[in-house]
């Protein structure tokens, strides 16, 4: 499989919010602004790219039966480096995403590839699945913000374009995630089958 | 695929796993120890001078949970911190009080209240601001609806209230201090 198609993949047929629906529990809850989704897509990519890089790596040498608790903690080991990296680097970030930075150890996607692709294929391989996923995850999550934020409270990207604060609440709150996900996905899939 | 498991092998790669990992995360500790620190001391100077005029240097109260801002050997101000219960949960301010009694200024340290509606307690301007050089002596400590001084923000008199109620329990901390220094 070529390098290129690992990514597109990744972004389109094996999406990991869209397609596969995974992940939901971040989707849902840090989407409130572009800018939060954009920062937790990243965070997952980050742990996503080296985990799986790590994890294809290390494989060869793990028996069978104890395989998950080695990817769980080489997982958890990337997760608090980046945890620790956030708040000494962007604590403004990891103040808004919260608990859901540590979180990301049992995020299904993050331990997903590494069953499903990393611990059969080379390192590098891997890699661009990584980025792939998780550029689709990003992308998903940025959207998906993009849209709550201009429904809910009239901004992009924390700009604001109403003038106010007099956006459509339930977009910002939990009722809205879910409807806009819905929606966001059916038009995902209408265009993907075509 | 993957190797056959024996109790050894399974023992010796989840110990070195674990003991490889923990080495690293200790090394990532160390070295990010610091910036860490600084991030999180940061923020308090900043939150503190956004609540109090200019200060030089402060002294953390743990007990009290109060800073005391000093500019050389003047008293600037404390910086009090006040948790109370909001709509949604805890709501924690920090309250900037001159020598006078009158309150600086006020910002919100963290909260849990309503995205839109009480979460304006960090954003709505005209609430904000009447809190601006606030005078206990001259208007009332209470909600519009109360019968009080105090203008809430709209379709969230709960968390005005809250957030009233963590501004009277700061000047209850300040008058307890100032009390306690004129018995001196």
């Amino acid at each position: 499989m070529s390098k290129f198609k690992l990514i597109t993949d990744g972004l389109i047929k094996n999406n990991p919010t869209f397609v596969l629906l995974l992940g939901m529990c971040p989707t849902l809850a840090t989407t409130t602004s572009a800018i939060n989704g954009l920062s937790m897509g990243l965070a997952t990519l980050f742990v996503l790219v080296l985990s799986n890089m790590a994890i294809s790596a290390i494989a060869p040498v793990v028996p069978d039966k104890v395989h998950i608790p080695v990817y769980i903690v080489v997982i958890a080991t990337f997760v608090t480096l980046l945890e620790l990296l956030m708040k000494a680097y962007t604590p403004a970030i990891y103040e808004a995403l919260g608990l859901f930075i540590p979180l990301i150890v049992v995020n299904c996607i993050v331990l997903g590839r590494a069953e499903a692709f990393a611990g059969k294929n080379g390192v590098l391989s891997s890699a661009f699945d990584g980025i792939g996923v998780g550029l689709g995850f990003t992308c998903s999550l940025t959207v998906l913000g993009l849209v709550r934020e201009i429904l809910g409270s009239g901004s992009m990207f924390g700009w604001n374009f109403i003038g106010g604060n007099d956006g459509m609440l339930a977009f910002v709150m939990a009722p809205g995630a879910f409807l806009c996900l819905g929606y966001l996905m059916v038009l995902f899939n209408k265009f993907l089958k075509k | 695929m993957a190797v056959k498991s024996n109790l050894i092998n399974m023992v010796l790669v989840l110990g070195l796993t674990c003991l490889f990992c923990s080495a690293v995360l200790g090394g990532a500790y160390v070295l990010t120890k610091e910036p860490i620190e600084q991030a999180a001391a940061e923020k308090t100077n900043q939150a503190i001078s956004k609540v109090l005029p200019h200060f030089t240097d402060v002294e953390y109260n743990e007990a009290g949970r109060y800073y005391k801002a000093t500019d050389g050997d003047i008293l600037v101000g404390y910086a009090i911190e006040s948790t109370v219960v909001g709509f949604g949960g805890p709501l924690s301010l920090i309250v900037g009080i001159t020598p006078d009694g009158v309150v600086y200024n006020t910002s919100v340290l963290s909260h849990a209240e309503t995205p839109g509606l009480g979460a304006k307690c960090t954003s709505d301007a005209r609430f904000m601001d009447q809190w601006r050089g606030f005078d206990p002596s001259v208007k009332t400590l209470a909600v519009k609806n109360d019968g009080g001084d105090v203008d809430a923000i709209t379709a969230s008199t709960i968390t005005s209230r809250a957030y009233t109620l963590a501004v009277e329990n700061a000047l209850n901390v300040f008058n307890e201090l100032e009390g306690g220094q004129n018995n001196e």
